[in-house]
């Protein structure tokens, strides 16, 4: 298992997508994880007479309308991009990859009914769909993690269904068949492991997307509330001072654009790097 | 001859070409007004909603009472010429106008006027301001052109009432339509209306008093406060009574095209409280938020120093206003050493609703910053309009909520125990009782001192600032509204100097 890491590892360092994207991906995460001990300033902490200050040694990057400290803002918001992001995968990884692999495995009717059901979930528009769960549940961070979790899940079933399809013609499947293993046993046995790179850069990809998501969502309002700052939610109260403090919109822009670039050039090294055919190709 | 008659020809064109190029410049822009408004009505009947943003189209250009509030808060004729009062103050006799037109062409008589009253104070009526017609009566027409009220004890405001925007008077065979294609007899008739983008006036040709200067005029519904600024900056609008982003006023300011007009609302902007739930019951609970608010910090953080910090449920700008700031001054030591002794040494915590204007959404973040520091944790709650009307202005299921309560004049509200603050005072509505029965202005202002002084005194709500009205409009238009008395946008007499 080590030594098959350590391999993909030698690998990817030879892939310029995957080093410049996963420097970008784990800063981002360092942020993350920085901001649970440790902002310049505490961010719930509205100072009225220091606001829309220009950047400067006290405050790295000014502050915004309440006189907080965007820098704090931003590390914080980081850490709530990545739980909610994170969760929505986690829905969408725990019940899409089992419904895939139930539709791969039983065929038939069991098979039409999930690919159907999945069809059904993605003819809605995810963003769309988002807000009107959120509109029903109610705005929240809890909500907007289910509510782009959900739409995690056909990603992940068609992924898995797909990728299992192709397992399952192979010899050793075959073989485990004909030692007596059941579809289930061998489904978790044999199929998961062979699938399950293609899983984790499906997840990086959707990783990226769940934090534009979240974005979208705070920006309308539906997402994180205040006083936890969130990017989106940077974004839509800067949007009146445009004319004037453009820099308070310019911050969180360009925090959201920079980490899903970084997510989604780390997402194709690592396929590149995990898929054996592309990597002698190039 | 032949040639005289060419030059006849061709004077006659030079003539009619000048008259058609005057009257196509007056047509450009000159006669015609675009008016921004943030919210948009859900219907245009005055008599059967309690949205500000009826009032602030129809008031005035379409419809109109027996009498109108004027800009600067003072009660003038308008569909009733004239008016006596009897010597025990409960019988007012109205004299009409003659010759007043529906825009429909029914005339205006008599039977209107009751047919409106009545409508408005029926049992299954609809109006929102039904407590402006309790004190009414009887209300019959002595002759089409003479309405007599009978009062049931004297009411002092009673003829400011019959101004506001619920008291306008309706025909009957036009009442039921009015929601949708609204009748009145102002000076603006309705012409159209799409929804979610603007309703269009035109000026009423037949109108009984002085004729409005505006052709048309088209009221423009622009939600987004950035989507407003980029519009005013087009030329799109030419004016936005209040506009929705006090962050941009610097903006027009010193942009020579426009002119900022800070006037004064009716909004007192609270922090309502329920009366009636867990720790807000208690006094001492009440008066601890009273001295964490920093009304100056919430006034420069959520309305950008736009706003006049009040102590207490009442317009600054009124004769009655009694300055209450300094009973409850800003002071954090003394707020936690109420809330220990109200038994929270840890504090608390509660919820805070937020309806979507930014006085509220934005204070409400700086409200929840600083009676933080108290230790009172607040869960931020946004609300849309028609969730807050019924969670918390029907149901009463909040805590805290932050609102601007822009009707004129509305310290009663304080004596309606079943409001949703759930204030329950006999001592206030007391008050209110013998203020209803006073009619002299000495012994008025007396009382409404004793009732600001009371609510004040009780931190019945965090009183917090006025609003203030944000007027941005383009230098060549005269006649708008600098501060509004009443909810309104009075287009009656605006024009457009050269």
């Amino acid at each position: 298992m080590f030594r098959k890491l350590a391999e993909v590892f030698g690998h990817g360092l030879k892939n310029r997508s995957f080093v410049i994207g996963g420097i970008i991906s784990l800063l981002f995460f360092l942020v993350a994880f920085l901001s649970y001990f440790w902002t310049p300033y505490p961010v719930e902490d509205i100072n009225i007479a220091e606001r829309l200050l220009k950047p400067s040694t006290k405050y790295l990057l000014g502050t915004d309308h309440f006189g907080r400290d965007i820098l704090s803002m931003l590390i914080k918001g980081a850490r709530n991009s990545v739980i909610v992001a994170f969760v929505a995968i986690g829905i969408g990884l725990g019940c899409g990859v089992p419904l895939g692999l139930t539709a791969a495995a039983k065929k038939g009717w069991v098979n039409e009914l999930i690919m159907r059901f999945n069809d059904f979930t993605f003819a809605f528009p995810s963003l769309i769909s988002a807000i009107m769960i959120t509109a029903i549940l109610g705005p929240g961070s809890i909500n907007s993690i289910i509510a782009i979790g959900i739409f995690n899940i056909p990603v992940f079933a068609r992924v898995a269904r797909g990728a299992a399809l192709s397992i399952w013609k192979r010899e050793f499947i075959l073989a485990a068949r004909s030692a007596g293993k059941g579809q289930f046993k061998i489904s978790v046995e044999h199929i998961l492991p062979n699938i399950s790179s293609m899983l984790i850069v499906q997840a990086t990809i959707q990783f990226a997307l769940g934090i534009l998501a979240e974005a979208g969502l705070s920006y309308l309002g539906l997402g994180t509330q205040p006083p936890m700052p969130s990017w989106g939610k940077m974004l839509n109260e800067a949007h009146t001072f445009m004319h004037f403090a453009p820099q308070l919109a310019i911050y969180p822009g360009a925090a959201i654009a920079l980490t899903v670039m970084g997510l989604n050039l780390f997402g194709d090294g690592l396929r590149d790097v995990l898929d054996p055919k592309l990597r002698r190709s190039r | 001859m032949s040639r005289m008659r060419m030059k006849t020809i061709v004077t006659l064109i030079v003539l009619t070409l000048g008259i058609t190029i005057n009257a196509s410049s007056v047509m450009a822009g000159k006669s015609s007004l675009n008016l921004g408004m943030v919210l948009e009505p859900p219907h245009l009947d005055p008599t059967a909603g309690a949205a500000a943003a009826i009032d602030e189209v129809v008031y005035a250009n379409i419809f109109e009472g027996l009498t109108r509030i004027d800009k600067t808060g003072a009660v003038k004729p308008a569909l009733a010429s004239s008016w006596t009062v009897s010597e025990d103050k409960k019988t007012y006799t109205f004299t009409l106008r003659k010759g007043v037109k529906f825009h429909d062409g029914a005339s205006f008589e008599a039977g209107d006027v009751v047919f409106s009253l009545d409508r408005a104070r029926a049992k299954d009526s609809v109006n929102a301001q039904k407590a402006l017609f309790k004190p009414i009566e009887s209300v019959t027409s002595k002759d089409p052109n003479t309405v007599v009220v009978t009062l049931s004890q004297p009411t002092g405001s009673f003829l400011f009432n019959m101004g506001w925007g619920d008291a306008v008077i309706v025909d009957e065979k036009s009442a039921g339509k009015n929601k949708s294609h609204p009748v009145g007899t102002g000076p603006f008739k309705f012409s159209k209306w799409v929804k979610g983008d603007r309703i269009v006036m035109a000026r009423n040709e037949g109108y009984w008093g002085t004729a409005a200067k505006l052709k048309t005029a088209t009221i423009k519904i622009i939600p987004d406060p950035a989507a407003a600024v980029s519009a005013m900056m087009a030329g799109d609008i030419d004016a936005f009574a209040n506009f929705p982003a006090p962050e941009s006023l610097s903006q027009f300011k010193s942009d020579p095209r426009f002119k900022v007009v800070i006037g004064s609302t009716e909004g007192e902007t609270i922090l309502s409280t329920n009366n009636e739930r867990g720790p807000f019951k208690k006094l001492k609970v009440r008066q601890a938020i009273a001295h964490a608010l920093d009304r100056k910090a919430i006034i420069d953080g959520a309305m950008f120093g736009y706003g006049t910090p009040i102590g207490t449920h009442f317009a600054p700008h009124h004769p009655a206003y009694v300055d209450l700031i300094s009973t409850h001054p800003y002071d954090l030591d003394k707020a936690k050493k109420l809330l220990a002794e109200a038994g929270y040494p840890d504090g608390f915590k509660g919820v805070i609703k937020l309806p979507p204007p930014p006085y509220a959404r934005r204070g409400g973040e700086i409200v929840a910053s600083q009676l933080r520091k108290i230790g009172i944790e607040l869960e931020i709650i946004p609300v849309e309009w028609a969730q807050w009307l019924d969670q918390v202005f029907k149901k009463r299921d909040y805590d805290l909520t932050i609102v601007s309560h822009t009707e004129p004049m509305d310290i009663g509200i304080y004596a309606r125990k079943d409001y949703y603050f759930a204030y329950d005072s006999p001592e206030f509505q007391g008050l209110m009782q013998k203020l209803a029965a006073t009619v002299k202005t000495d012994a008025r202002y007396k009382i409404l001192g004793d009732a600001q002084r009371l609510i004040s005194k009780n931190c019945v709500n965090g009183f917090m600032f006025q609003l203030a009205k944000h007027g941005v409009w383009n230098k060549k238009v005269q006649g708008l509204w600098e501060n509004s008395p009443v909810q309104a946008n009075d287009l009656t007499q605006v024009y457009w100097a050269d």
